[in-house]
């Protein structure tokens, strides 16, 4: 197992550099810079900001330096469009944010949504089990850039329980609509999944045999029924945990959160170079670790399973 | 501490004295209105600021900060008139080439240490430094202070700019040729002092809110990127008695119907109002719903360099486009914000401007229809033989709205068929610099209030002439306006061949359309360039 694992990170190590050298083309190739703007700089001044950002080296001297002052020094350089601040910085202080409310979001929509699956499943075909499914397709359809402004407009607005953005250091106020606009949709996939999967489970064989030996129901569904029945929902999870950070560009952009989603979306339109590429550094190695974790989870859900 | 700097200013300042007893009874001093208890000042920004680093700093969100933070030599007031900050006055020479700012003794840093002219000298050579590499070097270099293009060239040493410290007070400028607006230079962030000592002590973090001297009447106390900054009262500035305003809280939200929802919930005492959404808000909200004239253009501009379209060459071709559009449906039904429509490239509202009496400005929009169909018959366009081309914008709802009408007007009146194309940012600004468009949007906003911010940007020599339009006579005037005591006619001038010639479309020129709580005092609706201060806004009780 621990062989397993530290092979796991070993490759990682290439599949990251993959990654940097392929986005670092990939972001050169688009037109435009990070110093392009409607005032074009007089030639003079342009070089000036190259020489200074190291912009003015062939581009594998570029990619190199940076490679060279990540694994040295930890440094991912300073960022082009923030003069004050480096990309250190902005992760640092972006990468708690998304990750407070990102987690909540992922906790809030594992556990709602798999006890509405659950509860759909057990109670088949009647009022709960219909209530669980519409209200787990109404969430789906309610993707979080719809959520964030109906989110706004009641709690802010019309009820004014609520302040309507930003962050606050992360008190609870501040964080109740962010997590609720980045948790309904993936909640519904979650509840349509352990649903489907534990109704299935329920007709196989070994719940049949549990049941015929008279267990009483609630043991049969805690020790016998629920493990398998996440296993589809953990494949599920594993993609979902790196999409609630990533994907939380929206929260950011209505409810001023000041995570690194609406930073990293930002550094793509304006050519930050060296933002984008921390943050897809910081992304894919989040990748990479969530996978492996999901991997290691399979083996203690399913005992099938061995490393 | 605090009482004990407090008393040793009031000492100082003999005049604050009787401001500051004013201000005791809680009213305003000068038009008495009653003052809220809470002096908190909280606006929204489309985005975060780039910088706090009065030399460095290139956006409009950040030059608002750092207005609030640091002082210049001299400010403007709510018309937009110059008014002294850390300078008293000055003197300019008979060749106009070198000017003398006196600066006030009693101006301080918030770390308690003089505003000395070392301190201009400073933060002027290092906006100028290719070390620092400031995008606002080119600001130096159009002040023509002497050596500065040299200097950000580094052919010479940032110590040779044209800038010296006589004594501690006293601030010697030279221009290399006369600039009629330089005394409006000083306005601008990149002229603002840096602290040398603070600066050197802590490189490029000196802006952090732990660190930051700053001279201006607020200090930085509270950064949180892409959310919120927060800038309260320095009680070292030397005018902090007039100061009325405790506390300015900046916002970072970037859509803006949230950020009008959260008007509505009184988060916020100003927001910009979304387009098209003024009638109603200001049917609604009479006394909160505001528009008044900005200093920036919207036009379209023709590619008349070789890469454009021969169609274009033809004048004709030019002008029935222009005629055709029907600026006021354009103003009226789909922005609704009170913009004005727009006959010439300058903004009616620059200050020393007086627009021509063009031909096209006096026609019925009919009449112009009905020329524009002539116009383009004698270019050999019409229904056998219609005009037909690529219309570019950078990709945004509100200019997709306009570029629609733009195409369905010349459709309906010219059966011209305009295919619309829309790009992203930077891949617009990229295919429009590179001559890669046949015509495409654009949008100015001034640096300064003088006609040449924008003229200049049609001269044949300029970097931001994308449509390469060339005209001797039009370059001359622009020349002779540099030296000219009196530019205006000169100006309009200008704007008579622009008309004739049509080398862009002028659309329509910008409104600043605001949501501002009626308890805010003060606004300067009349400062077109919207350099507003803190300082002398107030919060007025309810």
């Amino acid at each position: 197992m621990t062989a397993y694992i530290i092979r796991r990170l070993l490759i990682a190590i290439p599949t990251l550099l993959l990654l940097v050298v392929a986005s670092f083309f990939l972001m050169h190739t688009a037109p435009g810079g990070p110093f392009t703007s409607e005032r074009p700089l007089p030639p003079e001044v342009l070089a000036n900001i190259e020489a200074r950002y190291g912009l003015d080296q062939p581009l594998w001297k570029q990619l190199w330096d940076y490679l060279t002052n990540i694994v040295l020094h930890f440094d991912f350089g300073p960022s082009f469009r923030f003069k004050d601040r480096d990309v250190n910085d902005i992760i640092a202080q972006g990468f708690p944010i998304s990750l407070t409310y990102g987690s909540l979001a992922f906790i809030a929509a594992s556990v709602v949504g798999i006890s509405l699956g659950v509860a759909a499943a057990i109670r088949h075909n009647t009022w709960i089990d219909y209530f669980a499914v519409s209200l787990g397709i109404a969430a789906q359809a309610l993707p979080n850039f719809i959520m964030g402004p109906i989110l706004i407009l009641t709690f802010t607005l019309w009820l004014g329980w609520l302040p309507g953005g930003g962050w606050n250091g992360g008190q609870w106020q501040y964080l109740v609509m962010p997590v609720i606009a980045l948790s309904t949709s993936y909640m519904g996939n979650i509840a349509r999944i352990t649903r489907s999967s534990m109704l299935e489970v329920m007709n196989s064989n070994f719940i049949r045999t549990a049941r015929a030996k008279g267990l009483p129901a609630r043991t049969v569904i805690w020790r016998h029924a629920l493990k398998p029945t996440l296993l589809p929902v953990i494949s599920y999870l594993g993609p979902v945990f790196v999409y609630v950070l990533t994907g939380s560009v929206f929260v950011d952009l209505y409810f001023s959160t000041g995570g690194l989603g609406q930073s990293y979306v930002s550094s793509a339109l304006t050519r930050d170079y060296a933002v984008l590429l921390g943050v897809t550094i910081l992304y894919g190695g989040l990748t990479v670790v969530v996978n492996l974790a999901t991997d290691l989870a399979y083996a203690w859900f399913d005992p099938k399973i061995r490393y | 501490m605090r009482t004990f700097t407090r008393a040793t200013l009031s000492a100082l300042l003999s005049t604050s004295i009787l401001a500051g007893a004013a201000l005791a009874q809680d009213t305003h001093p000068e038009t008495g209105e009653p003052l809220a208890a809470d002096q908190t000042f909280t606006y929204r920004v489309l985005d975060e600021h780039s910088s706090v680093d009065p030399q460095v700093v290139e956006d409009v969100s950040g030059s608002e900060i750092v207005r609030d933070l640091f002082e210049g030599l001299m400010n403007q007031d709510e018309d937009g008139e110059l008014v002294p900050g850390v300078a008293t006055g000055y003197e300019v020479s008979d060749d106009k080439l070198t000017y003398t700012f006196t600066l006030r003794p009693e101006a301080v840093w918030s770390n308690g240490d003089p505003v000395t002219a070392n301190d201009f000298v400073f933060a002027w050579r290092r906006a100028a430094d290719p070390a620092l590499a400031s995008p606002y070097q080119w600001f130096i270099e159009l002040m023509s202070l002497e050596n500065a293009s040299e200097i950000v060239a580094g052919d010479m040493a940032p110590e040779e700019l044209g800038v010296t410290a006589i004594d501690d007070h006293t601030l010697e400028v030279r221009l290399t040729s006369p600039l009629p607006y330089f005394p409006f230079m000083t306005t601008h962030a990149t002229t603002f002092p840096a602290p040398q000592s603070v600066v050197e002590e802590f490189g490029a973090n000196w802006t952090k809110p732990e660190n930051i001297v700053s001279n201006g009447a607020y200090v930085l106390t509270e950064h949180l990127p892409n959310e919120r900054s927060v800038r309260e009262r320095n009680e070292m500035y030397w005018d902090n008695d007039n100061t009325i305003i405790d506390k300015v809280v900046a916002l970072v939200i970037n859509d803006e119907n949230v950020a009008l929802t959260r008007y509505m919930a009184g988060e916020l005492d100003r927001t910009e109002v979304p387009a098209g959404q003024f009638p109603r808000l200001s049917e609604e909200y009479p006394d909160e719903a505001i528009s008044f004239p900005r200093l920036c253009n919207y036009y379209y501009t023709f590619n008349l360099s070789d890469s454009g379209p021969e169609a274009f060459k033809d004048v004709n071709v030019r002008k029935a486009l222009a005629l055709a559009v029907d600026r006021k449906i354009i103003v009226e039904n789909i922005l609704a914000g009170g913009q004005p429509e727009a006959y010439t490239f300058t903004p009616a509202a620059v200050a020393g401007f007086e627009p021509p009496a063009t031909e096209m400005a006096g026609m019925s929009q009919a009449d112009r229809d009905a020329m524009a169909l002539e116009l383009l018959a004698e270019a050999g366009y019409g229904p056998d033989n219609p005009l037909s081309f690529e219309m570019v914008y950078n990709t945004s709802e509100a200019h997709q709205k306009v570029a629609v009408a733009l195409s369905q007007m010349w459709k309906q009146k010219l059966g011209v068929d305009a295919q619309l194309a829309n790009m992203e940012w930077k891949v617009f600004l990229e295919e429009r610099g590179n001559q890669n468009f046949e015509l495409a949007r654009g949008a100015w906003c001034g640096d300064y209030n003088e006609a040449s911010t924008f003229l200049d940007l049609l001269d044949s020599a300029s970097g931001y002439n994308d449509g390469k339009y060339a005209n001797e006579a039009y370059d001359k005037l622009l020349e002779d306006a540099k030296t000219a005591d009196d530019t205006t006619p000169l100006y309009t001038e200008a704007e008579q061949i622009l008309a004739a010639e049509m080398p862009v479309i002028p659309i329509y020129h910008y409104a600043g359309v605001y949501m501002m709580d009626s308890d805010v005092g003060n606004w300067p609706v009349n400062n077109v360039e919207q350099n507003w201060y803190s300082k002398n806004l107030y919060k007025i009780a309810e």
